[in-house]
């Protein structure tokens, strides 16, 4: 209220004659005499047509209650009633305060109403209003879902006319933004009902079915398993797309059609195989991306396109061949151009509105296209500049930009060839270190999972990422609520600690802390368990390693191997267990850990005889370890477990069915007779 | 197909035949502004254009290698037996790897008429190629650039030439590739190259259906063309442009004297008539004259009315003699006809406007003697016969009687209507009869839209609207791809004169109407016609068109059907179009006036800037076509 009391002052000082004007106009909707009031009203109407000072006048003054309530009174006539949801209409096209306004007053409640109203002029007048009110970003779009009898009664109307066609089917598909709202819309037979508009003689009606699909068909199941199986007189919808995807088509229904059988295919309602995809949907949206094509377009259209492709490596080979794409897509970063700035500022003004969603666009469509294959790798690698452009990507302001640019990032690291070559040459992980100082999760995920594929041992970035002080950054990582922070945190510490030097091993150690250890071992995530023990395993390989880590930590770490081996756990978990188990029975003095340990002792015993040949293997590892030969003690230790037992089990294993169990029993039993 | 290679299919072999048809089909339907006439379409590989180490097979369309293949030296290419004709627009032509024997050096691509055959496509001037071995494109250079994937054994190699801005490229199993080439000259061949032993590819100009959707590009292209057309800027000159249209659909109505519907678009456009309001009556009196065949009378009104004009013209008066005495075998001429019943009404019992256009080419300086087949309608098959005609019948009760003194009777029946019923009386004459009645009927098909048309530029004048219905702006598809405007309803003509017609139809269709008074005329008039033209052979030396003529209307005689005769053409009333046109222009020249109305000089032009523009290479010309624009 004091924002509009603002507004008023503001006005009323500027714009005194005009604001007396407008008084006027709202002034006469209390008159007495209806007749006069409907005067009013029409005069109200051709004063606000594209006058958007004047809308904004009238909206202060109070306008819009009297007109909802004269569109309420029974006792208006038809003629006033409609002219004042006209007029509505016409605030509504302003400014986005106007729409804001409206909402505030209750318009769409008393619109909605309105709709149960007969007469066919005042539906499709409230309906256009109410179009209006809904396309705006301002108005909640639960406030359709409020009333449950409303969207049944949408959906009778749609048969009314061509236009409560159009207006009903815009509301729905930009009202439609969540599964929740797909549901609904869903069974009260949205499909049924909107289907037969996608041949309706009216441009506008069929472009705005097709928007209904596209936004109801995605990431939805249900919707898309119906949608394949749904005729439009007698030919199967995919086929009705297809034919919309014609290239004499308005590009806004190609692209339109494309989603929709993108989204189709990606619920799994239509094969990846499937020609429509193949030989229509994909080139269809390759086009999109092509130079001659609006910016938007062109964004949309790519985005459509990684989506498509994501899972399916043929997909992949197919698009990284069609028309130059993957040439075409450098064009992206070349925005705003160098003749946008120099020719006009209104060019330069668009082009610099759309170049961050550009490039975003593009980062996308190359993570996507080089997710599984090494030669797209290569081939998106060798684009002008590319290895460049992700690195300024990566420092972006626009947080859309880098998250792209870090997946594009990821999707190549997946290459060892690039991880040996540009991704040195370009010194990546500076800028991708810089990016997990602070980001916000879904970076944070991303940057360091390629921060993972990063630290593989044949990286080069390796060296200079460790002595970035990278560890304290990973360890804060496992901290993390997320847990796919917490399995990239350990995942990268994991790949660090394999085959590194006793220093980094230890900085590990000591900054992660026993206690963090340990709790990553109770992890309810099993992905950060498995990640952990194997951070663990390669923690404790080589002598020196081993003895010098248990030395210090022997305690904690061999109880935590006996709650893991006694809790409930996945064979992998309990595989990777017995080999830390294997690992420690390598020490010279960790050894005698175990063999102190009968409990354990029991427990190796009990896995030789488990039923899953990995287990045994990983037991008969761990045995095989304690009881060679050439270490001190090693008679001792034979004997020691000659009296458990060990000696007829492994005998027994030496007839296991698999040739590796086998061999390994084979070996053990060596050292005996040695 | 000249060239027949040593293929398992033979001629007569139904499967070859039936790949003949659909080859045929499919080429008329993706180039159909082609004129094979001239540019020949490829459709097959030339057994003549190609180096010895190459084999064909299957009607010329598998190509094999039978050379040693040791090095690029023994590299082999065939080419197409025609250049791709730019008036295709967009050529494509697929090829599919049969074999990649042994080391798949196989190039598919283009090169013009005389590059050496011992190479592969790409590696010499003007010779473009893409590799299946590296997947490079070869652009007129021994090195390639990286271009698209390999491809071997299995895969179909499609490539297009697009003609509008001279590029190619190329598919892979229906996948377009992008741009491989720019700036391509023109009249290039399809060519393969093959290199190892074992290599074979087989191509497809059109036989099969194509992997890659090439109809759908073409639409894109089609419409890119269309917007163009129709967003042309012509900028400043908005209000000349209108002015410019408005005086042409004037001088149009003028021209062929729709007297009252060129007062009318006046009026509402403000626009000024050269002429005068008499003289377009009169030779509006006098074209009628003609297509009603009663050219006898057509002779002495124009000689009343522009005296000189005829003694000018002397190959005028000759042409129409000789119709008055064709006109004469047929009965309709009043000279015969006066002795045959009675006499026909006067001149002045014509509608004072026309309904009546002549139907005439866009170059219509000489006359169609017999060229003109009387189905002159614009293509359209009426799908229901009957139906049609029941619409005909009631544009027909609008045919203007407005001025038609005589038709007391008759006005109000449909004409078509009295036609067919004669028709059932006489099965002998069914056959010209038919053939009338579906052009008729065609017309009535072409009215609606039409109408709309002239409506819009005639600010909804009624009056324009019901004339405009007897007429049609049609196109005759031919090898001449002359323009054809508007035809009539020969029977209607003839209504004016009571219920005469009738009875001369139920007559029968006998010599001069069966009079003896009236043959004997007939061949005093002959001699006459003779006499005449053995004057003119005097003056003007001698005349092959005239003897032609001549011979041709005499032949007549010789038949004692001449309606069913082999010159029985002749009597067709829609002959008497040309005619009439070509009097009606020696008038308006006469006058000083333009002897043919500028909007089909426009429709000439254009037709003729599109078939130019085929010639000259412009691509674009296949989806600019003047019939696309006239509905």
């Amino acid at each position: 209220l004091f924002k509009c009391l603002l507004f008023f002052q503001k006005y009323s000082k500027c714009d005194c004659e005009v604001t007396a004007t407008s008084r006027h106009y709202v002034d006469r909707l209390f008159d007495p005499d209806p007749q006069k009031v409907l005067q009013g009203v029409i005069d109200m109407k051709n004063a606000v047509i594209g006058n958007n000072k004047q809308k904004a006048n009238l909206i202060v003054l109070g306008a819009v209650p009297r007109l909802l309530y004269l569109l309420q009174q029974s006792s208006s006539s038809l003629e006033l009633r409609t002219e004042c949801a006209v007029v509505l209409g016409s605030l509504a096209m302003g400014t986005e305060n106007n729409i804001k306004s409206l909402v505030d007053c209750h318009i769409i409640p008393a619109l909605l109403q309105g709709l149960l109203c007969p007469e066919l002029i005042f539906i499709e007048v409230c309906l256009r209003c109410l179009r209006t009110v809904f396309i705006s970003p301002v108005t909640p779009v639960q406030l359709l879902y409020t009333d449950p009898t409303v969207i049944p009664h949408l959906m009778s109307l749609l048969s009314r006319s061509q236009r409560t066609q159009e207006y009903i089917t815009q509301i729905f598909s930009h009202c439609c933004k969540t599964p929740e709202h797909q549901t609904v819309l869903f069974n009260h037979g949205a499909i049924q009902n909107i289907a037969p508009l996608l041949i309706s003689p009216s441009y506008k009606v069929r472009m705005q079915a097709l928007k209904c699909f596209s936004v109801l068909a995605y990431e939805n199941t249900q919707v898309s398993m119906t949608l394949v199986n749904v005729l439009v007189d007698g030919e199967l919808l995919s086929q009705v797309f297809v034919r919309m995807m014609q290239r004499d088509q308005p590009i806004e229904m190609q692209l339109t059609a494309a989603k929709c059988l993108t989204y189709m295919c990606r619920a799994g309602a239509i094969r990846t195989d499937d020609s429509c995809v193949v030989l229509k949907t994909l080139p269809c949206l390759v086009r999109m991306c092509s130079k001659e094509h609006l910016l938007e377009e062109r964004v949309e259209g790519a985005e459509t396109l990684a989506y498509l492709m994501e899972p399916d490596v043929e997909l992949q080979r197919i698009a990284s061949t069609t028309d130059h794409l993957v040439a075409m897509l450098a064009d992206y970063f070349k925005y705003p151009s160098s003749v946008s700035a120099i020719t006009d500022i209104k060019r330069l003004d668009h082009d610099l509105k759309h170049a961050h969603e550009l490039r975003q666009a593009a980062f996308k469509l190359y993570a996507s296209l080089g997710s599984n294959d090494e030669d797209i790798r290569k081939k998106i690698t060798e684009t002008e500049n590319m290895m460049d452009r992700i690195v300024s990507g990566l420092s972006e302001s626009s947080i859309k930009v880098r998250l792209a640019a870090v997946r594009c990032l990821h999707s190549l690291s997946r290459s060892v060839q690039q991880l040996r070559t540009s991704f040195h040459d370009h010194a990546v992980w500076r800028p991708l270190m810089k990016l997990l100082q602070n980001a916000p999760d879904e970076v944070l995920v991303m940057a360091s999972s390629t921060l993972c594929n990063l630290l593989l041992e044949f990286s080069p970035s390796k060296e200079p990422i460790l002595e970035s002080g990278v560890i304290e950054l990973l360890c804060s990582l496992t901290q993390s609520d997320s847990p796919a922070l917490r399995v990239n945190g350990i995942w990268a510490l994991m790949n660090m600690a394999f085959q590194a030097e006793q220093k980094v091993k230890v900085e590990i150690v000591r900054s992660l802390g026993t206690e963090q250890l340990f709790r990553l071992l109770s992890d309810p995530d099993s992905n950060v368990l498995m990640k952990t023990l194997g951070l663990l395993r390669n923690l404790l390989s080589t002598r020196p390693h081993i003895d010098q880590i248990m030395s210090s930590h022997g305690k904690q770490i061999m109880q935590a191997v006996t709650l893991i081996l006694e809790a409930e756990h996945s064979i992998e978990v309990k595989e990777q267990t017995l080999c830390i188990l294997a690992n420690i029975a390598d020490g010279n003095t960790a050894k005698e850990l175990i063999m102190t340990n009968d409990d354990m002792l029991q427990k190796i015993k009990y896995y030789m005889g488990h039923s899953n040949v990995k287990l045994q293997l990983a037991a008969t590892f761990c045995i095989s370890n304690l009881i060679w030969n050439e270490e001190d003690g090693s008679q001792e230790r034979q004997d020691k477990l000659r009296e458990m037992g060990f000696v007829d089990i492994l005998h027994k294993l030496t007839q296991a069915s698999d040739p590796n169990l086998c061999d390994r029993a084979k070996t053990a039993m060596q050292q005996y007779l040695a | 197909m000249a060239e027949l290679g040593a293929g398992s299919l033979s001629l007569g072999d139904p499967a070859f035949n039936y790949q003949e048809h659909e080859l045929n089909e499919r080429l008329k339907r993706l180039y159909p502004a082609v004129n094979e006439e001239e540019t020949p379409l490829p459709r097959s590989w030339s057994p003549k254009d190609k180096y010895s180490y190459i084999g064909l097979s299957q009607n010329n369309l598998r190509v094999h290698y039978k050379g040693h293949g040791k090095n690029h030296k023994d590299a082999a290419s065939v080419r197409a037996t025609h250049p791709i004709p730019a008036a295709c627009g967009i050529y494509y032509f697929e090829v599919k790897i049969v074999s990649k024997g042994r080391d798949g050096y196989m190039g598919i691509g283009l090169s013009a008429q005389g590059v050496n055959m011992n190479r592969l496509p790409g590696w010499d001037k003007h010779s473009y190629g893409y590799h299946g071995d590296d997947g490079h494109s070869f652009c007129s250079s021994g090195t390639g650039q990286p271009y698209g994937p390999t491809f071997t054994t299995g895969d179909v190699i499609g490539c297009c030439v697009n003609l509008i801005n001279n590029t190619c490229f190329y598919t892979k199993n229906g996948i377009s590739l992008g741009v491989a080439f720019t700036d391509l000259p023109p009249n290039l061949y399809p060519t393969v190259g093959l290199q190892t032993p074992g290599e074979i590819v087989d191509a497809n100009f059109g036989q099969q259906p194509f992997v890659f959707d090439i109809e759908d590009y073409m639409s894109e292209w089609r419409a890119k063309i269309h917007g163009m057309i129709a967003r042309f800027p012509i900028g400043e000159r908005l209000g000349e442009w209108q002015s410019v249209l408005q005086n042409m659909v004037s001088s149009y109505l003028v021209h062929h004297g729709y007297c009252a519907t060129a007062t009318a678009f006046a009026r509402a456009t403000e626009t000024i008539i050269q002429e005068e309001q008499t003289s377009i009556k009169n030779r509006q009196r006098i074209q009628k004259l003609v297509l009603a065949g009663r050219v006898g009378e057509a002779i002495d009104a124009t000689q009343h009315l522009y005296p000189g004009l005829l003694e000018h013209n002397p190959n005028l008066l000759f042409m129409l003699k000789c119709r008055q005495f064709v006109e004469m075998v047929n009965g309709t001429d009043s000279e015969v006809r006066c002795l045959t019943i009675r006499s026909p009404k006067s001149q002045d019992s014509y509608p004072g406007s026309p309904s009546l256009s002549p139907r005439h080419g866009a170059s219509n300086t000489h006359l169609h003697t017999g060229a003109d087949s009387p189905t002159c309608s614009n293509g359209v098959t009426p799908p229901n016969k009957s139906k049609s005609h029941s619409g005909t019948g009631s544009s027909s009760i609008k045919y203007p009687s407005v001025s038609s003194s005589a038709s007391s009777s008759t006005s109000s029946s449909p004409s078509s209507v009295n036609y067919s019923e004669s028709n059932s009386s006489d099965s002998t004459k069914s056959q010209p009869h038919s053939a009338n009645s579906t052009q008729e009927t065609s017309l009535s098909l072409n009215f609606r839209r039409n109408q709309t048309h002239v409506t819009r530029s005639s600010n909804h004048d009624s009056e324009m609207e019901i004339e405009a219905e007897h007429y049609t702006n049609g196109v005759v598809e031919g090898s001449s791809a002359r323009i054809m405007n508007g035809t009539y309803k020969h029977e209607e003509i003839l209504q004016p004169d009571d219920n005469s017609i009738d009875e001369g139809c139920t007559n029968g269709r006998q010599l001069c109407g069966g009079n003896q008074a009236a043959t004997e005329r007939m061949i005093h008039f002959g001699r006459e016609l003779q006499a005449l033209n053995e004057q003119l052979g005097r003056e003007y030396g001698k005349n092959a068109t005239h003897k032609k003529m001549l011979q041709d209307a005499f032949s007549l005689l010789a038949y004692s059907d001449p309606w069913n005769c082999p010159v029985g053409q002749q009597l067709d009333p829609t002959q008497r179009e040309s005619l009439c046109s070509a009097l009606n222009s020696a008038i308006l020249e006469s006058q000083n006036l333009p002897k043919q109305p500028p909007l089909m000089l426009a429709l000439g032009q254009a037709t003729e800037c599109v078939q130019l523009m085929a010639r000259v290479r412009s691509g674009s010309c296949s989806f600019a076509r003047v019939d696309n624009f006239l509905h």
